[in-house]
């Protein structure tokens, strides 16, 4: 409990401190949120007590601080990347707003991570929902922010809706919402497996997988980019992270079911993703339809319902919060300091800022699966995860897939290397804490794929399907 | 430390070493250096591998080396060389070291340009000593991917159009690849027993023939693509035309060449019963290669899509051997991604050379050079004579080792497909002796020519070094032949050892 504990903390302090500032200092709240943050995501890492608490509803083990101390470090990151941005002049009064509804939306995701029963689940998926669509609404003068944030609220109030509907008919039909007993019961009845589609309905919206992703480009364009970085990294990651739980704990006894369906999304989810992704040139949107597709290739991992499943599954979220925030890292640098956000401004940028865009190929690289960085270790263990429960199609078309994607990534290199510009964004330099972000960034897409302990680390916590 | 992993190592060292240089007088030396050293090792890696052999060491692999990665999925960086691998190796080292003094006066980027060229040659090295399918795979796309940046920045022509459509085609290539892997890894092992990703393990255990049959194809023609296998070859003319000279020189004498040794070694010795029933197929599409290929190249008019076309036909000659499955074929598939590595890599350098003195690679625009650059001149003529196939040149050893082993096959089917192919050397003399005429014969067409000047050091010594070593392979082919043969042999006899479920032939 200790994770929610201190973040909740964080919090409170966070608020208090801000009371106590004058308006022309608010900006002093950044280095002591950092350095608070900082220190929450080491304490996280020491030796934690596990059990269940409150009778069921909250459970920890090494599986589920694991998977927070990922989110954490991901949120050290975007925190890190956030400052320049929030340095800016029009967000000197609500500097501390960012850091509160930041921090509460992690402790919503915590929760749900922790959760031992629906009503947890449900109740950390709203924590972690509401305060996301004032972040996102969070530069509201501009109509665009705006639009994102009342965009983002309405469909996750439906897609809350369906999960919630869902939930009821679990609870109706079963008697209990607490997983084990759940999941014992549970059976293929009609009624189930209505319920278990609008669960599933509603876990897809956060993650947004296709069908259910229309929301996604939009909000991810109005946001503010490293707003736009937490919905897609950790956000994202922290909804896999329950999805993959409950679907090997909870709804086992209909595996055979909801891996036909997994199959059949990952596949459109993959392609859409993909396709629209190939024509956008606004970094953040392009970003958004790349982000899309990884959510596909991350449900192989699901799919491969072993323990190979879900150690890759975790392990790619890791990779990729990485990878992505190394390329929203570059973009949010760029935004800030120039305000440009399109992908034709980078043409030349090799020229200007070399090392800038020697981290947005590692990342894009990363992104798109090419050796030696981290992201082709953990395309190749999901694809493998697939392949072990005889997915070979699925492979396949995913790794089709990847190739399509790597169409997109080059363009994003062409233009940086290739491309010739008469107004390149000229050479500037990030503000050193902007730096040991990007730095972080780049090491650890290199390390995590070459140093296999990680993997295996990851290996010791991971379960398979219970049968 | 193991000699082999130094292969790997050294790339690296000079890459580290070329990002702290300050000119491009700097780079260049310390590129040379680097390369220098790995020729040089390479050709230690040859006299210790025979010494090896002669104090009568006879595991299949030697300076074998097994290291642990990731425990949970068994991968390990396993390496180990047999003849075919260590007469590779030598091909890349004594390419890579040409390409390094062919490209001795790129100034754009130059130290980005050292540092993808000797990035890539990292992969094929890795390539070519691994024995674990993964880390041969992670080498294998490695080894393509620098090839964008390469033909993409430094590049002629259409070349955005041509990088692209070269890594697309090429990643497509390795997604086949890594399923027929993944399906490997997964029927690598009887059951219960653990599963492995190392090759001679996986040799030793027969995978069900059902997976075969639908894995064989992945695998074959995911090599396949990057050996310019009909009707997936359509990468290669463009992406040799646009690259840059040192770019072309790799790319058709080394990396084309992961493609026939990859489908020699994963796919027909790990999956045998599935390549003899499925063989006809491919040879059908090879055969296409060879001759289509050859007569491709009569009829371009751009030097550089001429040798593109021709690297076509050849390379699939490559494919052609391999799926012929008798020892003597097999020898001379391997010769033959060396000499063809060699000629085509000479070829591309010599292209490279003329262009940057006439600015036109169209032949009918040039004529006479002969008498202008005779030094450039009698080392082409040279180097066609060996790609037609002339004795004493390396090009004749491994052609005339291809049709024999062919036509030791005693069913129709197969003769006259070997008379096919056998038709292209003809072809080939058509081509090569026309651009000759044309290029090097006959008046000189613009007066701007006669003020050229002959190759300088630096050209002389890169194709001096192409020249020697297709030389000494036409010259003395025995010992090359020995050493491939030794390891040809229970490979061979592992491959036709399989309970004969003949094909539809």
């Amino acid at each position: 409990m200790r994770h929610e504990l201190i973040l909740v903390a964080l919090v409170l302090i966070v608020l208090i401190i801000d009371l106590n500032l004058k308006k022309s200092q608010k900006h002093r709240i950044i280095p002591i949120a950092i350095s608070l943050f900082f220190i929450h995501t080491v304490v996280g890492f020491l030796p934690a007590q596990t059990g269940v608490l409150f009778g069921g509803m909250y459970h920890t083990d090494g599986l589920t601080i694991l998977m927070k101390n990922i989110l954490n470090i991901g949120v050290l990151i975007v925190l890190m990347q956030s400052v320049t941005w929030l340095k800016k002049e029009e967000n000197g009064e609500k500097i501390s707003e960012f850091y509160i509804l930041l921090l509460s939306t992690l402790v919503g995701m915590n929760f749900m991570i922790s959760s031992g029963d629906f009503l947890m689940l449900y109740l950390g998926l709203e924590l972690a929902t509401i305060p996301m669509a004032a972040l996102a609404a969070y530069t509201h003068h501009q109509t665009r922010s705006a639009e994102a944030g009342i965009k983002l609220i309405l469909s996750s109030a439906l897609s809350s809706g369906i999960l919630l509907f869902g939930l009821s008919l679990i609870y109706g039909s079963t008697g209990s919402i607490y997983f084990d007993t759940v999941g014992n019961l549970y059976s293929n009845t009609p009624m189930q497996v209505l319920a278990f589609i609008f669960f599933f309905s509603g876990m897809a919206f956060k993650i947004s997988l296709v069908p259910f992703h229309l929301w996604t480009a939009d909000v991810y364009e109005g946001s503010p980019v490293n707003v736009t970085s937490y919905f897609s990294v950790i956000s994202k990651g922290a909804s896999v992270f329950i999805l993959i739980m409950v679907m090997y704990t909870v709804f086992h006894s209909i595996a055979y079911l909801w891996k036909d369906i997994i199959y059949l999304i990952a596949v459109m989810t993959m392609f859409i993703g993909n396709l629209f992704a190939l024509r956008q040139k606004n970094m953040k949107r392009f970003l958004a339809f790349s982000s899309i597709a990884q959510a596909g290739f991350i449900l192989l991992g699901i799919l491969g319902g072993n323990k190979l499943g879900m150690t890759s599954t975790v392990y790619f979220v890791l990779v990729y919060i990485f990878s992505n925030l190394g390329a929203f890292g570059v973009v949010s640098a760029i935004a800030a300091k120039t305000g440009k956000e399109s992908m034709d401004d980078y043409d030349g940028l090799y020229s200007t800022n070399p090392k800038l865009t020697l981290l947005m190929m590692l990342s894009v690289f990363s992104l798109g699966g090419i050796p030696p960085v981290a992201g082709f270790f953990g395309k190749f263990f999901l694809f493998a995860s697939a392949a072990s429960g005889g997915y070979y199609w699925l492979v396949f078309i995913a790794v089709l897939n990847a190739t399509i994607s790597l169409y997109y990534y080059l363009l994003v290199v062409k233009a940086m290397f290739i491309n010739k510009s008469e107004t390149p964004i000229a050479f500037f330099k990030s503000d050193t804490i902007t730096r040991v972000a990007l730095v972080i960034c780049a090491t650890g897409i290199f390390v995590i794929g070459f140093w296999s302990p990680i993997y295996e680390f990851i290996d010791k916590f991971t379960f398979a399907i219970v049968n | 430390m193991n000699i082999l992993s130094l292969f790997v190592l050294i790339p690296v060292l000079t890459v580290f070493a070329i990002m702290f240089t300050k000119n491009m007088k700097q780079t260049r030396v310390v590129s040379a250096i680097g390369m220098g050293i790995q020729l040089i090792m390479a050709g230690l890696l040859i006299y210790l591998y025979l010494t090896e052999r002669q104090a009568g060491n006879m595991d299949a692999m030697i300076f074998y080396y097994d290291s642990l990665w990731f425990p949970t999925l068994n991968i390990h960086y396993t390496i180990g060389v047999d003849g075919i691998s260590v007469a590779m190796i030598g091909l890349t080292a004594i390419v890579v070291f040409a390409g390094i003094f062919a490209s001795w006066k790129v100034d754009y980027l130059y130290r980005e340009f050292f540092i993808s060229l000797i990035l890539l040659s990292s992969g094929v090295f890795g390539f070519f000593i691994s024995l674990d399918l993964f880390t041969m795979f992670l080498f294998y796309e490695v080894a393509v991917i620098p090839m964008y940046l390469l033909i993409g920045i430094w590049g002629t022509g259409p070349k955005e159009y041509s990088a692209m459509k070269l890594t697309l085609m090429l990643m497509a290539g390795s997604a086949l690849i890594l399923v027929g892997l993944l399906g490997i890894y997964f029927y690598s092992a009887a059951t219960g027993s653990p599963l492995t990703f190392n090759l001679m393990e996986i040799s030793k255990h027969t995978i069900p023939i059902a997976m075969q049959r639908f894995l064989f194809p992945f695998t074959f023609v995911g090599f396949g693509i990057l050996g310019a296998l009909f009707p997936f070859h359509t990468w290669s003319p463009d992406g040799h035309a646009s690259a840059p000279t040192a770019v072309s020189m790799l790319h058709a004498g080394v990396l084309m060449k992961l493609g026939g040794y990859g489908a020699f070694r994963v796919a027909i010795f790990l999956m045998p019963e599935a390549a003899h029933e499925q063989a006809w197929i491919f040879l059908i599409l090879t055969g296409i290669s060879v001759v289509y290929g050859a007569f491709g190249a009569i009829f371009q008019k751009d030097l550089k899509y001429i040798n593109a076309y021709s690297s076509v036909s050849h390379c699939g000659l490559v494919l052609f051997a391999i799926l012929m499955m008798n020892e003597t074929a097999m020898n001379g598939a391997v010769i033959q991604m060396i000499s063809h590595g060699l000629m085509t890599a000479l070829f591309f350098a010599l292209i490279g050379m003329i262009y940057g003195r006439t600015h036109t690679r169209m032949i009918n625009e040039m004529g006479g050079l002969m008498k202008v650059i005779p030094f450039l001149g009698v080392v082409y003529v040279i180097a066609g004579l060996a790609s037609l196939g002339l004795p004493g040149l390396s090009g004749f050893v491994a052609e005339m080792t291809i049709f024999v082993g062919s036509f030791q096959h005693t069913d129709s089917f197969h003769r006259i497909l070997t008379i096919a192919a056998a038709s292209s050397i003809v072809i080939t003399a058509v081509y090569i002796l026309r651009v000759v005429g044309i290029l090097l014969f006959g008046p000189i067409k613009n007066d701007h020519y006669l003020s050229l000047k002959d190759a300088v050091w630096y050209e002389r010594l890169s194709t001096l070094t192409l020249l020697l070593a297709i030389a000494a392979i036409g010259m003395a082919p025995l010992w090359l032949s020995n050493m491939i043969n030794f390891s040809l042999g229970p490979i061979v006899e592992k491959i036709n050892g399989v309970a004969t479920v003949a094909g539809l032939f």
